[in-house]
């Protein structure tokens, strides 16, 4: 049949399984969006404050669905205004695919207005982006985006449509069904055996997961194995919620601010079973100095990942889930008390260890939360310091309920992902986060309010920039360089308030129950302003540059 | 620092060669010598690409290459087994007094002279790395005027071939 180049991208959406789209028009997407009116009940699409929000709600919502997430964009700053997105979803491999306007073919490199060459600015920050030329390549191209993205290691795919493509009449074939990924591999058999042979010999062994465990749905297999060999388990920050929290073997989060006994037992270890992780500086500290005493057993479907920054024994290029079902009827059923009892005691200087003070402390405000989640609430955060506590303490029972920027680390993130999370699954959704990372987007909850997104936003307000103030109080003799917001005298609840919100202030623990109860019983959005003190620190904390004997557990008397 | 040589089959489109450079470039691969050409295909360029480091770094790059959509195929090229080349253009200052040496010079290199003015000549040279090294140092002892080189093409010898890699 034929279509328009615009007619064409929303059809070929519709077909590729995609049911809501994040976006924002302008002037050369203006074709776009008359698609999306004439495809309204199809298609939805969610009009954010910012391209930015946009495109962290696309990623918010991918991460939480395991499905590709859409956005869209006009030409120029529209484009731009994606880059933090993009890369945020790059470096932690979520599946999403951008789609941006740009000016008629006959202007593109005169420097038109708002035209930017958006597929130079993203080639670092995607796995693959496409400037469509031609009619005549729009449906396939899309489609191969949506391949991309969500094959092996997923990521972000942009394509570039500019205007005239959009108007231009071309013929469409529709597909039945939705691209499927390119099917995933186990690792090499012989591979698999050494690996095999490897693990059973281990006296120590200890298995790391990241988000490549979840991306592979290999939950199940992971908590086989850890029984046959008898082993505790942790996971970077990118792995929470990739198995329950509370699962006996289960030690936590690992790297700079991960649980203690985890990352110790980490260090001790003498096999480390690697899954879907990549073993960045966060995780390793000094790499020279990074469990010594182990042997590497490392999986991963991106070969690139194997010995990129530490270098395993056994290097597995496999489908994380596959690997492991041929992996485990090799491995020895074996018990090591000895190995048990090291992590146990380790276990007992966590928790002799943990903050046991009273009050609006950061463990008991995430404490109190708990109560609150359902075994499906997907809980989004921002970056900082906020982003720990809730990694620390947060317990999680489903997979894909942990929405973080990992890799990036992004500030702003929280708004428009808890928002794409909360659509995407149709839960109410938790946002944790601060008055630095929530003043970055704040413009998001007129999106919120006006999609009547169920959002309980945990806003813990210290008036200072935590984490950056932490390092000052550490390691820059308190000199506090614009990391004070006192001076800014926001009113959260008022500013709430005004954008339509329901919110309320807590001081005490049990203003927050209060505030909890009246959050998780509303209908949209609800901002909690929780007060916390400007000197609460995230520990335990590796020092940067240094290894896991460094750690820092305890500070002051 | 150990070098090496891989040969990349592209897809022949443009961006093509910016995307495969901005990895090197990002991931702090230093490119020593570079070279793109048309192939017996259209639908395929190859880029041959000299670099250096260690064999952690070179599959590194061989790995990360092959993360690049429009990458096909990639051969490592080890001198024992392959043919390289370069094409040398040196163009020197033709001085009576220094003439004689000079014609020697590329005669023994098996050179050739492809312009010749009253003050300055051009000599075309083909041969590896090596050799076109070592025929410039030679002629630093005369007065170089410009020097232009191609860089590496390399195949394999015998019936082997980058299509064969995965058999495109």
């Amino acid at each position: 049949m034929k279509l328009s180049g615009s007619d064409i991208i929303i059809r070929t959406l519709i077909e590729q399984g995609v049911d809501v789209v994040f976006g924002y028009p302008g002037g050369q997407v203006i074709n776009i969006y008359d698609s999306l009116y004439k495809y309204r009940d199809e298609l939805k699409h969610v009009l954010t404050a910012h391209e930015q929000g946009a495109s962290h709600a696309a990623d918010g919502y991918a991460r939480a669905t395991g499905k590709v997430g859409v956005v869209i964009a006009t030409s120029g700053p529209g484009a731009t205004n994606l880059v933090t997105g993009i890369a945020t979803a790059y470096i932690d491999s979520v599946p999403m695919v951008a789609i941006t306007g740009n000016v008629p073919t006959t202007v593109i490199g005169t420097d038109g207005f708002q035209e930017i060459d958006i597929t130079g600015v993203t080639l670092p920050i995607t796995k693959h982006n496409y400037f469509v030329g031609s009619i005549r390549d729009l449906a396939d191209t899309i489609r191969e985006a949506f391949r991309l993205a969500k094959s092996g290691r997923p990521g972000p795919v942009l394509i570039d449509v500019p205007k005239d493509v959009q108007i231009a009449i071309g013929e469409f074939t529709p597909q039945a069904s939705p691209v499927p990924p390119d099917p995933a591999a186990p690792a090499k058999d012989i591979r698999i055996r050494q690996a095999a042979g490897c693990i059973n010999s281990a006296q120590k062994p200890f298995i790391y997961f990241g988000g490549g465990l979840i991306t592979s749905q290999a939950q199940d297999e992971l908590l086989q194995m850890a029984e046959i060999i008898d082993a505790p388990i942790g996971c970077s920050m990118m792995g929470i919620s990739g198995i329950p929290t509370d699962y006996p073997r289960f030690l936590g989060m690992q790297g700079m601010h991960g649980h203690y006994a985890c990352s110790m037992a980490m260090h001790h270890a003498d096999v480390i079973i690697a899954m879907g992780a990549r073993f960045n500086d966060r995780v390793t500290g000094d790499r020279t100095k990074f469990a010594l005493d182990a042997r590497i057993v490392h999986i991963d479907i991106d070969g690139a990942e194997l010995g990129k920054t530490v270098s395993p024994l056994h290097g597995l290029r496999g489908d994380v889930k596959k690997t492991l079902q041929k992996l485990i009827p090799l491995l020895k059923s074996t018990r090591h008390p000895a190995w048990q009892a090291e992590i146990a005691r380790l276990q007992e200087e966590e928790a002799a260890g943990l903050d046991s003070r009273e009050g609006m402390t950061p463990r008991n405000v995430i404490s109190l939360l708990n109560g609150y989640l359902g075994e499906n609430t997907p809980v989004a955060t921002d970056v900082g310091q906020h982003q720990m506590w809730a990694a620390q303490y947060l317990n999680l029972k489903a997979s894909r309920r942990f929405i973080s920027s990992g890799g990036l680390g992004t500030m702003g993130f929280g708004m428009g992902a808890a928002m794409g999370a909360a659509m995407g699954t149709g839960e109410r959704t938790v946002l944790v986060t601060g008055d630095g990372s929530f003043g970055m987007n704040l413009n998001e909850l007129a999106t919120a309010v006006a999609n009547l997104v169920p959002l309980v936003i945990l806003l813990l307000n210290n008036g200072v920039l935590g984490m950056v103030r932490q390092w000052q109080t550490l390691f820059f003799q308190k000199h506090y360089s614009n990391t004070t917001l006192t001076d800014r005298g926001t009113d959260f609840v008022k500013l709430a308030h005004a954008f339509g919100a329901q919110a309320s202030r807590a001081l005490t623990l049990e203003e927050l129950k209060e505030a909890l109860d009246a959050a998780f019983a509303a209908k949209g959005p609800y901002l909690i302003d929780c007060a916390i003190d400007k000197d609460e620190f995230v520990l335990p904390m590796l020092p940067p540059g240094g290894s896991m004997d460094d750690i820092i557990v305890k500070i002051g008397g | 620092m150990m070098k090496f040589t891989v040969a990349i089959l592209v897809n022949n489109q443009f961006g093509v060669l910016n995307r495969v450079t901005s990895m090197f470039r990002r991931r702090q691969f230093n490119i020593t010598s570079l070279t793109v050409s048309e192939t017996e295909s259209e639908a395929f360029s190859r880029i041959t690409v000299q670099s250096e480091g260690d064999e952690v770094k070179k599959e590194q790059l061989i790995n990360q290459l092959y993360k690049l959509p429009d990458v096909c195929s990639i051969a490592e090229l080890d001198t024992a087994d392959t043919v390289n080349r370069e094409l040398l253009l040196i163009k020197v200052k033709n001085a009576p007094q220094t003439r004689g040496d000079i014609h020697s010079a590329y005669d023994a290199y098996e050179g050739k002279v492809v312009d010749y003015t009253k003050d300055s000549l051009i000599i075309q040279m083909v041969g590896d790395s090596r050799k076109i090294d070592n025929f410039i140092d030679l002629m630093r002892d005369f007065e170089i005027l410009e020097i232009c080189r191609t860089g590496l093409v390399s195949l394999q010898r015998g019936e082997a071939t980058i299509r064969r890699v995965t058999n495109l």
